[in-house]
C-alpha cells in the first residue's frame, strides 16, 4: 500500500509538472521555473509559521503568490532596471531562497515538520506518515496526495479554459497584444500556476528536483510529436513514467527516491533524443540509396 | 478624406537614443503604401509602436481618427517572419486561427463561422493543400503566407505588414501582391514595410521614406527623388544612382496588371 501512495502522489507531482513545463520549454524559459521552485520558499515558511500544526492548504495558495512576486520583480529588472535577463533570474531568486533560508533557521528551529532539507530534497519516502484518516480509522491516503490532488484540479481547469490563451502567448506575444489580449495578465497567469505547482510540490520532491519534473518530460514529449495536446500527453506520460521506474529502481538499489526519478526521466530523454536520430539517418539513408537507385 | 493611421510628433526609444525621432505624418485609406528606409532605420519600431506593442516616449497614434483600443478589431498585424520559433507545434490551420482569437472569446470554444473563415483564408493564400502539416516543414515564403492568412482570416480593414515579402520567390510575390490589390478594391488599407527599392514603384499608391526622422512621404513620385533617397540611405551612392536612373526611364509606367484593375 505504501509503495501505491507513493508511487500515485509522485505521479501527481509529474502531471501538474508536466503540464506546466511544456508551456515553460515552449516558451524558452525553463529557467524560470527553476527560479520560482527556490524563491517560493519563503512563502511557504510563512504559511507554516502562521498554521500551528501543518501549513493549511490556504496558505499554501498564498505562498503561491511569492512565485507571481518573483516574475514581476525579475520583470521588473530586466524591462525597467535593464539588467540583463539571466542575471536578474539570478539575483531575484537567490536573494528570495536566503530570505527564505534565514527564515527557516530563525524562526523555524525545532519545527519538526520543516527543516532545510526536507524542503530542499523533499521527503517522499515519508508522505505516508502524515496520514489522511475519516470516521476514525479509515485510512484513505496521505495527506500530500490529496494536496496534489487539489493542485491538479485547479491546474487541469486553469489549463483547460485557458487553453487558446495559454497557446497564443506561447507561440507569439506580439502578436497577441496587437489583438488587444493583455498578455502581461496571462504570463503572470501562467507563473501563478508554475508557482503552484511547486508549493504543493516541494514536499513530495523538495525545491531543487522539481525542476527535473518540470522541464524534462515537456522536453521529451517535444521530440515526440508536433502537436499541442498530444505534446501534454506525452509529457505527463514520460512524467509518470519515470516515477514508476525511477520508484522501484531506487527501491532496489536503496538510493534516493526522487533523485532516481529525475535520473530516469533524463535516460528516457537521452534514449529518445538517440533513437530519434537513429531513425533520421536510417530515412536519410533509404532514401539516398533509392536516389542512387532510381 | 479621411486618414486610416495619424502620427503625431512620435518619437520612441529602446532606452538609448531614439530610434524613431519626431515622425509625423498622415496616411490615406484605402491604398497600398509603403514603408522604406535602410536597414536600422526604425521601421519595424513604428509599426510596434503603431500597434502599441511599443510606449512611445512622446507623441500619439490614431487609427481611423480613433485611440488604437477602440479599433483593434479593424487592425491586422503581421509581424517579421524571425520573430516568432516555427518549431512550435502548431499547424497550418492552428496558426491561422489565432486570426480568430480575440480578448472576449478566448475562453470560449471554437465556432463554425471562425473555422469556416480560417478555411477560406488559408485558401486565398494557396496553401490548402498544407493546412494540417506543422510550420516548421513549411518553406520560408509559405511561412511568411500563413502570417498573411492569419492577418486575413481576423477581417481587419487596415493591414500593418512588417517584410512580407522577404524570402518569397517572384511567383509568391506576385499571388501576394494580386491579393492585395483584390483588397485595395475592397477599400482596405495595407502599409508594408518593403526593401526592394526597384519595385516600389511598382507596388505602392503611397511611400513613407524613413531613416529616424521622417525624410519624405507622398506618391511615390514625389519621394522617390535623388535628393530623398541620398538623406535617407546616405552614402550608398552607386546603388542609388541605379535605382534613380531606372525609375526615371521607367518614368512610372502604368503596368498591365494595374491598368485592368
Ligand atoms: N529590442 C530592441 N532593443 C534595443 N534596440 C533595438 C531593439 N530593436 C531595435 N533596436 C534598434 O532600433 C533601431 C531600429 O530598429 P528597427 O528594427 O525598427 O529597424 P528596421 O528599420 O526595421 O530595420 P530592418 O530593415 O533591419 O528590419 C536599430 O538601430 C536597432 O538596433
Ligand atoms: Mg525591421
Amino acid at each position: 500500500m505504501n509503495d501505491f501512495w507513493i508511487i500515485l502522489t509522485a505521479s501527481l507531482v509529474a502531471i501538474n509538472s508536466a503540464l506546466l513545463g511544456s508551456f515553460l520549454v515552449l516558451r524558452k524559459m525553463s529557467m524560470i521555473g527553476d527560479a520560482i521552485s527556490h524563491a517560493v520558499l519563503p512563502g511557504i515558511v510563512v504559511a507554516y509559521y502562521f498554521s500551528e500544526d501543518k501549513a493549511s492548504i490556504f496558505l499554501l495558495l498564498g505562498a503561491t503568490l511569492t512565485g507571481v512576486l518573483t516574475s514581476l520583480i525579475i520583470d521588473f529588472l530586466s524591462k525597467k532596471a535593464k539588467i540583463q535577463g539571466d542575471a536578474s533570474i539570478g539575483i531575484t531568486y537567490t536573494l528570495l531562497f536566503a530570505v527564505g533560508m534565514i527564515m527557516i533557521s530563525g524562526w523555524m528551529q525545532g519545527n519538526v515538520d520543516i527543516d532545510l532539507d526536507c524542503v530542499l530534497y523533499g521527503d517522499i519516502a515519508l508522505v505516508n506518515m502524515d496520514k489522511v484518516i475519516v470516521d476514525g480509522n479509515l485510512y484513505v491516503g496521505p495527506r500530500a496526495f490529496y494536496i496534489e490532488f487539489l493542485g491538479f484540479a485547479i491546474i487541469g481547469f486553469c489549463l483547460w479554459i485557458g487553453f487558446k490563451g495559454f497557446k497564443l502567448l506561447s507561440f507569439n506575444e506580439d502578436y497577441a497584444r496587437s489583438l488587444g489580449i493583455a498578455t502581461g495578465r496571462w504570463h503572470y497567469f501562467l507563473m501563478g500556476l508554475v508557482s503552484l505547482t511547486t508549493v504543493v510540490s516541494f514536499e513530495v520532491v523538495g525545491a531543487v528536483l522539481v525542476v527535473g519534473f518540470l522541464i524534462i518530460p515537456a522536453a521529451t514529449a517535444q521530440l515526440m510529436t508536433d502537436k499541442l495536446k498530444p505534446m501534454l500527453l506525452y509529457a505527463c506520460g514520460f512524467g509518470i513514467l519515470a516515477v514508476i521506474i525511477g520508484y522501484f529502481t531506487a527501491v532496489y538499489f536503496d538510493v534516493s527516491i526522487t533523485g532516481s526519478m529525475v535520473s530516469v526521466s533524463t535516460l528516457i530523454f537521452l534514449a529518445i533524443t538517440v533513437l530519434k536520430r537513429r531513425k533520421r539517418q536510417t530515412k536519410a539513408l533509404l532514401k539516398s540509396s533509392t536516389d542512387l537507385r532510381g | 478624406m479621411k486618414s486610416s493611421i495619424e502620427v503625431h510628433n512620435l518619437t520612441t526609444a529602446y532606452g538609448g537614443a531614439p530610434v524613431l525621432w519626431d515622425i509625423d505624418f498622415q496616411l490615406p485609406t484605402g491604398q497600398i503604401i509603403g514603408i522604406i528606409g535602410p536597414n536600422g532605420s526604425g521601421k519595424t519600431t513604428l509599426l510596434k509602436t503603431i500597434m502599441g506593442l511599443l510606449d512611445p516616449a512622446s507623441g500619439f497614434v490614431k487609427v481611423f481618427d480613433q485611440p488604437l483600443d477602440k479599433v483593434r478589431e479593424k487592425v491586422a498585424y503581421v509581424p517579421q517572419r524571425e520573430s516568432v520559433d516555427w518549431d512550435f507545434p502548431a499547424s497550418v490551420y492552428d496558426v491561422v486561427m489565432m486570426g480568430r482569437y480575440r480578448k472576449y472569446n478566448l475562453f470560449k470554444r471554437t465556432k463554425d463561422p471562425d473555422r469556416e473563415i480560417v478555411l477560406q483564408s488559408i485558401e486565398k493564400v494557396g496553401l490548402s493543400e498544407f493546412k494540417d502539416r506543422q510550420i516548421s516543414r513549411l518553406s520560408g515564403g509559405q511561412q511568411q503566407r500563413v502570417f498573411v492568412a492569419r492577418a486575413l482570416a481576423q477581417g481587419a480593414d487596415l493591414y500593418l505588414m512588417d517584410e512580407p515579402f522577404v524570402g518569397v520567390d517572384a511567383a509568391t510575390e506576385n499571388s501576394i501582391l494580386n491579393l492585395l490589390s483584390e483588397m485595395k478594391n475592397e477599400g482596405k488599407t495595407v502599409v508594408i514595410i518593403h526593401h526592394d527599392l526597384q519595385t516600389v514603384s511598382d507596388y505602392f499608391d503611397y511611400l513613407l521614406l524613413l531613416n529616424t526622422r521622417l525624410i519624405a512621404r507622398g506618391t511615390p513620385a514625389e519621394v522617390l527623388t535623388k535628393e530623398n533617397l541620398t538623406n535617407a540611405y546616405g552614402g550608398q551612392l552607386t546603388l542609388l544612382s541605379k535605382v534613380v536612373n531606372l525609375i526615371k526611364q521607367n518614368e512610372f509606367p502604368i503596368r498591365e496588371k494595374d491598368s485592368d484593375v
